[in-house]
This record gives structure tokens, C-alpha cells and sequence, in this order.
């Protein structure tokens, strides 16, 4: 290593980025040209932001919520509420958005201002969505209307509007569905990787490493954990908007648990180390479902997810990909040695 | 003073129903601080036992007897397999314990088919004013404060209680005085299981027997241990008394969904303004 090869930079990650960003944007006309192709990986794109809510506040904050459920269903129910009463989706998509990262505000407030251990949050977050799901399907009679919509139990709303272009009021079609998730993913991910590198990212890493610490050097380590929180809410509910938009369809189980199971699995497939790792995870496993075909595997699906967190967490502490490149690399120095 | 004898009636029930989901958490949960998410499926599985031992010809009072010593020893064999390698590391035990309660919640669907299973008491009725209520309803809640008492006599009065709460408080120190901690964190979270296996079983007369019946009250049952604070039998039990109190009027006025979200919103409250329980004031006790 010399000096000269230390002073000359790497290419810079938002190089990286900007090629993918091109890459996403036309791979609908020349690569994925294939509509059901494109409606699959759409949905990837989605769950891939879910997951990355998740592990920007549990890999990088050291907040484990399993709120994320939650906002990712209350932004597709708002949206569709908003959308179906004001016959707009510009505005509803927005404010759907605000309305959630609003929501994870109080909610944000209670638990981290009453200063309850994180461990206590996760359960909260989780009882929290639970609550949601039970209250959602208890929604069935014709006396649960927000406007003019039906909110219809456990049956879910089935006429989620399709997003329009503002201003010319053309509806999205497929691959701009594909285009719109894919660059709302890269754009979310770009955003996180700059604001870690701000005084607010630091500070909040400093929170996960010492909490201590950070506050004695002069910092109120509740407002960044709620500032996370909230971000993080906001990106979940980004993705439940997506989600509605996607199959014109929200449904309680949204909210539910296996759904919050799923999330935990990709992220710690993927590794909470790193925020591609929490995508290429999400990626893995839903393309391991749709390979599996959720129809025959349908009754087995929660037994297979159990045992396969179970054995991770045992096996692999710093997840499964991680862990299994780890271990790759290992078993290549042990035989470059040898060699 | 019928509806005042109406609103008793309710708030016991609702009382004995958080006594009973919660008891065997605040061993684990609230003593062990082992976050055990598969704990609702703990008394999934004593319902079970207890529907299977009344199809076999049993009574039902065995059938809560075997619930009890079966979901104990399936604890051990937890704390064995599972939880033994994951102490001090609080999210992964967690994240594995729900993994358990995804695997038994899937496996209990496969082998008993995701329909709910009942068990007949058959006690009798009594009535106040024009509510009639079952007597087994007032047996459940004898069990839930006699498994209060059991429970507080155990680790007050006994030498094995007080080597639990000895290896609780101070592990290292327990052991340099020749205690087989691991032993005794096995036996605890043995108890911790039997117990919730024996809720189970007393509840299913009343819930019936589903896959599903732990997510029913693993909400529940956390908020309210959480809600207790650091001395877990007598945070439960007053958790337990205010929630109950909460959701024994709410259920009946305005039914079970709001009734739990009540419940959701003050143990929220109660934790901003108090973020170590009810008990956190207390020095000593259980």
C-alpha cells in the first residue's frame, strides 16, 4: 500500500448508485420486458423498502420495532382511504405518508421519551400491531365508513386506486409501477447511506454503540432515537403505500404477524449490517417463495419460517448471508494457505 | 346493585384471564428476564393436552393437571435446546422464541387442522338479575388466585425459591456458594411453562382450543407483565387488577376490540409516567 494508492479514491458508492438508478429505469423496455415478470419483481422492490425500514433502525440505531408492520399497513389503509374519498392520488400518496410518520410520532414519543428499555419497545411495537390487525377486522359492519369508503373487516378494501400521473391524470401502468418502486428503492437507500454520514447518522450510531457516552457528550439521545423512528415510519409507510398501489388490494393482514415475521427473516437473512443487505435478502427469500409456489407450501410456510429463524439466530448472530460470506472466506484463506 | 354485583362478576373474570396468561411470563419474562414470544403458544399447547385428555375419556381436572406437568416438561426441553444458548442476548432469544411459536403455531395447524376444539364443563348456572353465568367461570378464578398464592408461597417460603431468587438477583455469586445455576435455570423455566400450560388448560372450557389461541393473549399478557414492573408477582397481579378492571367495564359496554385497545392505550400511558412499572417504587418483595 502505498501513499499514492491511499490518496487516489475509489470510485465513489453514489457511482454505483446512479448506474443502477439508469439500469432500473430501462430495464422494463429491454430487460424485464415481461409484464408478469415486471408485477413480480415490483413487489420485491416494495418488501425490499420494508425490510430496509426495518434494519435502518435495528442495524443502525439498535431499535428493534416491530412497528414497521404497522406503518406499513396504516399507509396503505390511509392512502386508500384518502384516495377513494378525495378521488386523487398525488396528494393521498403524500399525505398518507405524513399521516403515518405523524402516527409513529406519538407513538415514537410515549415509549422513547418514557425512556423504556429497547427491549420494551419491541414488545410495544408488536403488541401494538397485533392491536391494529384485531381492530381492522373487527371493522366488517356497515357502520365502519371513513368518508365513503367501507373499511369491510377482514376482507380488506379491493378497489385500491391505481397511482395517476399528476397533472395528466394518466393511470400508471405496469412498468411504471416497476419504474416508480424500483426508483423510490434506490432513491430511499441513497438517502439513508447520505444521512448516515451526517452528525445525525453518527450521533445515532454513537446511541447504538454507548448510549451512555453520547449523552455525555451533550447529546439528548432521545431526540435522534425518535428522529429514527420516525424516518423509519415513514419509509414503512412509503412501502404499505406501494404495496396498496400494487395489487389494488389492502387487507388486515397487512398488519399481521406473519408478515412481521416475514420482515425479521429477510433482514437478518440479509445481515443488519449493511443496507444492501436487508435488499438482496428480501430478494432471495421472496424469490424462493414464488420458486416454491406459495400453493403448496402454503400450509407448511409458517413451520418452515420458525424453524429457519430459529436456526439462524442460533447459527448465524450477524445473519445468514454475513455469516455464510464469512464463512466462505474463511475455508479460501485456510486453503490459500495450504496451497 | 344487581348491575354492581354484574360489574363484579366481570371484572373478576377479566381479572382471573390476565392472572392466568401472565403468571407464567412473570416467571419467565418478569424473574428470568427471558423474552419468551412463544409463551402464548405455552397455553396453546395445555389446551391442547386438555382437549385430548377429555377426548380420551379424562376429566377435566386431570386433563389441567396433565397440561400443566406435559407444557413443563416441553419448557425444559426448550430451555435445553434453545433458550440455554442465547442468556444476555435478549434480542435473539426473542427472535427465536418467536421463531418456536411460528414453528408450533404451523405444526399445531398441520396435526389438529386450524378449526377450534372445545371442552364441555358442565357445572351448573347461576344467575344475577338477567345474566346467567357459568360456575366454572367462578372455579377459573379460585385457580387463578390459588396459582398467585402457590406461586408466592414457592419462592417466599421455600429453599428452593430462595435459590431461585438467589441466582436470579446474582448468578456468579450463587454459584461460588455452590448452586447448580443451570440447573436451577432450567427448573424455572420449567415451572415458568408448567404454569402457563395450566392456564391454557384452564381457559380452554372458556376459549375453546385453536392454533391461533396464543396470538389471542400473548399481547396481553406482555403489557401486562410489562406494566408490573421489576417485582413480577405483585406487578402482574396489580396490573392485572387495573386492566382487568379496564377491560371487564369496556368489554361490556363497548366490546372486546375497544376494550383492548384501552387496555393498549393506558398501559402506554402508565408507562410514560411511570417507565419502570407500578412496582418500580418498591424496594423489596415479589
Amino acid at each position: 500500500m502505498g501513499a499514492n494508492a491511499a490518496s487516489r479514491p475509489r470510485a465513489p458508492w453514489w457511482f454505483a448508485v446512479g448506474i443502477v438508478l439508469i439500469a432500473a429505469i430501462l430495464a422494463p423496455y429491454y430487460l424485464v420486458t415481461d409484464i408478469s415478470d415486471q408485477i413480480d419483481i415490483s413487489i420485491i422492490f416494495v418488501l425490499a423498502l420494508l425490510a430496509l425500514s426495518m434494519s435502518f433502525l435495528w442495524g443502525y440505531a439498535g431499535i428493534l420495532s416491530f412497528g414497521q408492520t404497522a406503518f406499513f399497513g396504516l399507509g396503505g389503509y390511509a392512502y386508500t382511504v384518502l384516495a377513494l374519498n378525495l378521488h386523487e392520488t398525488t396528494f393521498s400518496f403524500f399525505a398518507a405518508i405524513a399521516l403515518t410518520m405523524l402516527f409513529a410520532a406519538v407513538l415514537g414519543y410515549f415509549m422513547i421519551y418514557g425512556r423504556i428499555s429497547d427491549i420494551y419497545l419491541s414488545v410495544i411495537t408488536l403488541v401494538v400491531t397485533l392491536i391494529f390487525e384485531k381492530a381492522i377486522k373487527s371493522t366488517s359492519g356497515d357502520q365502519y365508513v371513513i368518508g365513503s369508503v367501507r373499511l369491510n373487516g377482514q376482507n380488506g378494501i379491493p378497489t385500491v386506486p391505481s397511482l395517476r400521473i399528476p397533472w395528466s391524470g394518466t393511470e400508471l401502468s405496469f412498468d411504471g409501477v416497476f419504474i416508480l418502486d424500483a426508483v423510490l428503492l434506490i432513491l430511499v437507500y441513497a438517502g439513508l447511506r447520505l444521512l448516515l454520514t451526517t452528525t445525525f447518522g453518527r450521533v445515532l450510531v454513537g446511541i447504538r454503540e454507548n448510549t451512555r457516552r453520547i449523552e455525555l457528550l451533550g447529546y439528548d439521545s432521545r431526540r435522534y432515537k425518535l428522529g429514527a423512528f420516525v424516518i423509519s415510519g415513514g419509509i414503512a409507510a412509503l412501502a404499505g403505500v406501494l404495496y396498496g398501489v400494487w395489487n389494488n388490494f389492502v387487507a388486515p393482514e397487512m398488519f399481521g404477524l406473519k408478515r412481521a415475521a416475514e420482515v425479521i427473516v429477510w433482514v437478518i437473512v440479509g445481515g443488519k449490517s449493511t443496507l444492501v443487505g436487508p435488499i438482496v435478502g428480501t430478494a432471495i427469500v421472496q424469490y424462493l417463495q414464488n420458486k416454491l409456489g406459495t400453493q403448496s407450501v402454503g400450509e407448511w410456510l409458517p413451520l418452515i419460517l420458525g424453524f429457519v429463524l430459529i436456526l439462524v439466530v442460533l447459527l448465524f448472530r450477524n445473519g445468514l448471508l454475513p455469516g455464510l460470506v464469512g464463512g466462505i472466506g474463511w475455508a479460501w484463506r485456510q486453503v490459500r494457505r495450504v496451497a | 346493585m344487581q348491575q354492581l354485583a354484574n360489574y363484579a362478576y366481570l371484572i373478576g373474570f377479566s381479572f382471573s384471564i390476565f392472572v392466568l396468561i401472565s403468571v407464567g411470563l412473570a416467571v419467565i419474562f418478569g424473574m428470568m428476564r427471558v423474552i419468551n414470544l412463544a409463551q402464548g403458544e405455552f397455553l396453546m399447547l395445555g389446551a391442547y393436552v386438555c382437549v385430548i385428555a377429555t377426548t380420551a375419556g379424562l376429566s377435566v381436572w386431570l386433563g389441567i393437571v396433565l397440561a400443566a406437568l406435559a407444557v413443563g416438561a416441553f419448557g425444559v426441553l426448550v430451555e435445553r435446546l434453545i433458550i440455554r444458548h442465547l442468556y444476555g442476548r435478549i434480542i435473539d432469544t426473542l427472535l427465536a422464541t418467536w421463531g418456536l411459536s411460528l414453528f408450533l403455531i404451523g405444526g399445531v395447524t398441520i396435526l389438529f387442522g386450524p378449526q377450534s376444539e372445545s371442552v364441555g364443563v358442565d357445572l351448573g348456572k347461576f344467575s344475577i338479575g338477567d345474566f346467567t353465568y357459568s360456575v366454572y367461570s367462578l372455579a377459573m378464578m379460585a385457580i387463578a388466585v390459588a396459582m398467585l398464592v402457590a406461586t408466592y408461597a414457592l419462592w417466599r417460603f421455600t429453599r428452593f425459591g430462595l435459590v431461585v431468587r438467589g441466582t436470579m438477583q446474582n448468578p456468579r455469586m450463587a454459584a461460588a456458594m455452590g448452586i447448580n445455576t443451570d440447573r436451577v435455570y432450567m427448573l424455572t423455566f420449567g415451572f415458568g411453562s408448567a404454569l402457563t400450560g395450566l392456564a391454557g388448560a384452564v381457559l380452554v372450557p372458556i376459549t375453546g382450543a385453536s392454533p391461533q389461541l396464543g396470538l389471542t393473549y400473548i399481547a396481553k399478557a406482555f403489557i401486562t407483565v410489562i406494566a408490573g414492573g421489576p417485582l413480577p408477582l405483585l406487578g402482574a397481579t396489580a396490573a392485572s387488577g387495573l386492566f382487568g378492571f379496564i377491560d371487564g367495564i369496556m368489554d361490556y359496554r363497548y366490546g372486546p376490540v375497544l376494550a383492548q385497545i384501552t387496555v393498549l392505550l393506558v398501559a402506554i400511558l402508565l408507562l410514560r409516567l411511570l417507565p419502570s412499572g407500578i412496582t418500580g417504587r418498591l424496594r423489596r418483595g415479589l
